[in-house]
C-alpha cells in the first residue's frame, strides 16, 4: 500500500558516496590540519610552585586572663595563629618583568599552600631570567632570589620551581 | 512552527536529499540517535579488547600501544584505529542528533525529560573522549592533558594546581595514570546509566540502527581503520613543548579554542551553552495538547493501548470494578498526563473505537477529548452523504504531515486526525459501507513518524500483523497508504487519482459486496 522505497542502482551508487565522505570527513578531521601549540622557533618557560608562606605573626604566651575566658580543656598557654603570608613572585626575562603575582595561601584559613602556575612564552635562544620570591609577612625584601642566564633550544620547557631542599627555586 | 524555522527548512531538504538516496526508512539522518547506539556499542567492543592489552603505568603504557600496534594486525592497531573513529563519529552524530531534535522543537512538553537527561551525555562523551588520548601517552596525550590541566584550573574550584601533575616525569606517576584510567572506563559506564534514563520514557527505544544502516556504517567504520590506522606520536617529553600534531579536532577542538582565546571566555561559552541546552525546555511553551481520558466503562482491559502507547504513558492498574460479580474486567488503563504526547495512537488502538458500534453516542475506552472518535464518526456519516458523486471517496489526513485540505471536492470527503495512527482500522470498513468508494490513508513524511510509531501502527494494523486489524473481508484495491516522500505536492493527488481509476473498473460498494469478500 505504501510507495516502494528507493532502490535504483544510482542510490546504491548515492549511498556509497555518501558513506564514503561521512568515513572522509572522520578519517581526515581526526588527524588534519596538524596543530601547533607554539611556534617553532619558541621556547616555553613555566614559573610553577606550591609553596606555604610563613605564619603571619609568631606564637605567643597567652595572658592569665586570656586563658580565664577560654573554656578548662583548651587552656594551652601558648597560642599559635595559622594564618600563613601571601608568596610574592616576580619574573624578569632579559631584565624586563614578566610576570609579578602575589599567591594567597589557600584554605579557610588562609593556611594553605601557596599555589603560582603561569607560562611565558620565549623566543629560543639564550635568555637572563631573574626571579624573586617574597614568602614572610610584612613590607621587608625579597627571601629568596635566583639569577641565570640560560639557553633555551626550540620547545624546550624551562621550569622554575621551588624546592626548599634544594636551595630554594629551581631552573630544570 | 518550531522556535528555530528558519534553520529548519534547509535541514528538511538536506533530508530530503537524503530521503531520496537512501529511501526513508534508512535515512540515517532519521536515525541519528540510534547509529549514536551503534558507534557506542562498538567504542565499548573494541575499547575492552584494548583496555585488556594496554599497561596502565605512565611509564609502560606507550611501549604497550606500540606493542599493540605491531601484533596482528586485526587484533592490534585496526581495532585501535575503531575505537577512535567510532569515538569521532559517536560525537559528530550525537551533535546532529542535538541539533536536529532542537530544530523540530524536540525539548519540551512531553519530550522534556528525555532533552534534559541527553544533554549530561554530551559532556560524558567529550570528557571520556578527551582523556582517550592521554592513556597512549605520547605527544598528543601530554599536550592535551596539560593543556586540560590548565584550562581546570581557570576554575576556582581546586585547593592546588592541576597543571603541575604534568610539569615534569616525576609528576606523572602509575597513580595518575589509575586516575585517568578510571575516568575514560568511568564516564562512559556513567553515560551507559545516562542512555537508560534518555530512554525510559519511550517505549522500544532504537538502540540500534535498521540492519541496513548498521551494516553500512560498520563497514565504513571498519573499512575506515584499516586503510588509515590511527598512529602514535613520539612519546610524551615534558621537557619539550609537543610539535606539529595529527590533531582530532572532533574530540579536542576544545584546546585550540582556549589557546586562541582564553580559558575563562571558553568556559564561559561552555557554561552559556549548557545553561541554554538545560533552560529551552522551561521557556515559555504553548499550552500542551489535551491528553488521553480513559473511560473505565468502555475500557476492557485489553493492554492495546499500552502497548502501542510510543511514550510509555499509558500503564495498566487494577479495574476499580474488578471484584464486582459478572464483570470479568480485571485491568484498566491508566494515563500518566505527564507523559501523554496527545497524539490519539491509543484511540486506534483501542478495539472499543469501532464505528459499528450501535451506540447513538460513539464511546470507545481511550479517547481524546479534543477529537472524540464519536466526533470523527459523525463527520464521517455527514460528510458521505453531503457529497453529491457517484463514487466518493475518504482522505484521512494527519495533523502532524502535510495537508491534505486541499484535496476536498465535489467527490472527496477529508478527515483530519491528531495522528495517523488514531485511526481505528474498522473506519475504513465503515467507510466503505457508508458508500465510499475508496479510502486514501496518509500521514507524516515516510520514516519521521512526528510521534514515533503512527506510521508502523497503521501499516501493521492494515496489513493485518497488528490488533486491531482490517478485516481481511474488506477490499484492499479501495484502499491506498501514501507516506509521503520528501516534499513532493503532488504525492497525494496522484494517489486519489489512482484510486479514482481503480474505483471505475469496481462495482459500487454496499453492506454486500464488501461481505462477498470475508
Amino acid at each position: 500500500m505504501a510507495e516502494p522505497r528507493t532502490t535504483r542502482p544510482l542510490a546504491w551508487l548515492g549511498q556509497g558516496l555518501l558513506y564514503g565522505l561521512f568515513a572522509l570527513l572522520v578519517g581526515v578531521f581526526s588527524q588534519w590540519p596538524p596543530y601547533r601549540h607554539l611556534a617553532a622557533d619558541q621556547a616555553l618557560i613555566k614559573l610553577s610552585f606550591t609553596h606555604h608562606g610563613q605564619v603571619v605573626s609568631p606564637c605567643r604566651q597567652l595572658t592569665p586572663a586570656e586563658l580565664a575566658k577560654l573554656p578548662p580543656n583548651m587552656r594551652a598557654p601558648t597560642m599559635c595563629p595559622r594564618e600563613r603570608a601571601s608568596v610574592v613572585v616576580e619574573l624578569d626575562v632579559d631584565g624586563q618583568p614578566a610576570y609579578r603575582h602575589s599567591a594567597a595561601p589557600s584554605g579557610l584559613s588562609k593556611d594553605g599552600a601557596s599555589s603560582v602556575y603561569h607560562r611565558v612564552q620565549v623566543a629560543s635562544g639564550e635568555h637572563r631570567i631573574v626571579v624573586r620570591m617574597k614568602d614572610s609577612p610584612g613590607v621587608g625584601g625579597f627571601d629568596h632570589a635566583r639569577e641565570a642566564t640560560v639557553t633555551l633550544a626550540p620547545a624546550h620547557i624551562l621550569v622554575i620551581d621551588f624546592d626548599a631542599e634544594k636551595g630554594g627555586i629551581t631552573l630544570q | 512552527m518550531t522556535t528555530a524555522s528558519w534553520a529548519l527548512r534547509p535541514w528538511q531538504r538536506l533530508e530530503h536529499a537524503f530521503d531520496a538516496v537512501f529511501g526513508a526508512a534508512t535515512n540515517p539522518l532519521r536515525h541519528l540517535g540510534a547509529l549514536g547506539f551503534l558507534f557506542f556499542w562498538w567504542l565499548a567492543a573494541s575499547g575492552i579488547y584494548l583496555f585488556a592489552v594496554l599497561d596502565t603505568s605512565a611509564t609502560a603504557a606507550y611501549e604497550s600501544i606500540a606493542r599493540l600496534s605491531r601484533q596482528p594486525w586485526y587484533a592490534g592497531g585496526w581495532l585501535r584505529s575503531v575505537h577512535r573513529y567510532a569515538a569521532d563519529a559517536f560525537v559528530i552524530v550525537i551533535m546532529l542528533h542535538l541539533l536536529r531534535e532542537w530544530l523540530l522543537g524536540r525539548y519540551k512538553g512531553f519530550r522534556r525529560f528525555s532533552w534534559l537527561t541527553g544533554v549530561p551525555l554530551l559532556l560524558f562523551a567529550f570528557a571520556s573522549g578527551i582523556v582517550g588520548f592521554w592513556l597512549n601517552w605520547d605527544r598528543l596525550g601530554q599536550y592535551s592533558a596539560a593543556a586540560t590541566a590548565e584550562w581546570l584550573d581557570a576554575m576556582p574550584f581546586f585547593a592546588s594546581v592541576l597543571a603541575r601533575n604534568f610539569i615534569n616525569v616525576a609528576s606523572v606517576n602509575d597513580r595518575l595514570f589509575s586516575l585517568f584510567i578510571f575516568v575514560h572506563v568511568g564516564v562512559p559506564l556513567l553515560m551507559l546509566f545516562g542512555l537508560w534514563f534518555h530512554i525510559q520514557r519511550i517505549t522500544r527505544a532504537a538502540v540500534f540502527p535498521p540492519r541496513a544502516l548498521a551494516l553500512m556504517s560498520t563497514l565504513g567504520l571498519l573499512a575506515l581503520g584499516a586503510l588509515a590506522p590511527v598512529t602514535s606520536h613520539a612519546p610524551a617529553d615534558l621537557s619539550l613543548v609537543p610539535g606539529p600534531l595529527r590533531f582530532d579536532w572532533f574530540l579536542l577542538f576544545v584546546h585550540p579554542l582556549v589557546d586562541a582565546s582564553s580559558a575563562n571566555a571558553v568556559w564561559a561559552v561552555l557554561a552559556a551553552g549548557v545553561i541554554t541546552l538545560f533552560g529551552l525546555p522551561f521557556l515559555p511553551q504553548p499550552a500542551p495538547a489535551p491528553v488521553a481520558e480513559v473511560d473505565p466503562v468502555n475500557c476492557n482491559g485489553c493492554r492495546r493501548c499500552f502497548a502501542d502507547c510510543p511514550y510509555a504513558a499509558v500503564t495498566m492498574v487494577p479495574h476499580p470494578d474488578w471484584q464486582t460479580p459478572g464483570r470479568p474486567i480485571r485491568q484498566l488503563a491508566r494515563v500518566d498526563t505527564d507523559l501523554c504526547a496527545g497524539c490519539g495512537i491509543c484511540v486506534g488502538a483501542c478495539p472499543s473505537s469501532t464505528p459499528f458500534r450501535s451506540g447513538a453516542r460513539l464511546l470507545t475506552g481511550i479517547d481524546m477529548p479534543q477529537q472524540p472518535i464519536d466526533s470523527l464518526r459523525r463527520q464521517l456519516d455527514a460528510g458521505l452523504l453531503r457529497l453529491d458523486a457517484e463514487r466518493k471517496f475518504v482522505v484521512i489526513g494527519c495533523g502532524q504531515g502535510p495537508t491534505v485540505a486541499g484535496l476536498a471536492s465535489g467527490d472527496v470527503l477529508v478527515l483530519g486526525l491528531i495522528c495517523t495512527g488514531q485511526l481505528p482500522p474498522s473506519f475504513i470498513e465503515y467507510a466503505l459501507r457508508q458508500g465510499a468508494a475508496g479510502v486514501l490513508v496518509t500521514g507524516c513524511l515516510d520514516g519521521d513518524c512526528t510521534f514515533r510509531f503512527g506510521q508502523r501502527w497503521t501499516e501493521e494494523r492494515l496489513i493485518g500483523l497488528r490488533e486491531p486489524h482490517l478485516r481481511a473481508s474488506v477490499p484492499r484495491e479501495r484502499l491506498r497508504l501514501v507516506w509521503p516522500v520528501g516534499s513532493d505536492p503532488s504525492a497525494f493527488a496522484r494517489a486519489l487519482d489512482q484510486l479514482r481509476d481503480a474505483a471505475r473498473s469496481m462495482t459500487p460498494t454496499s453492506p454486500e459486496t464488501l461481505a462477498d469478500h470475508g
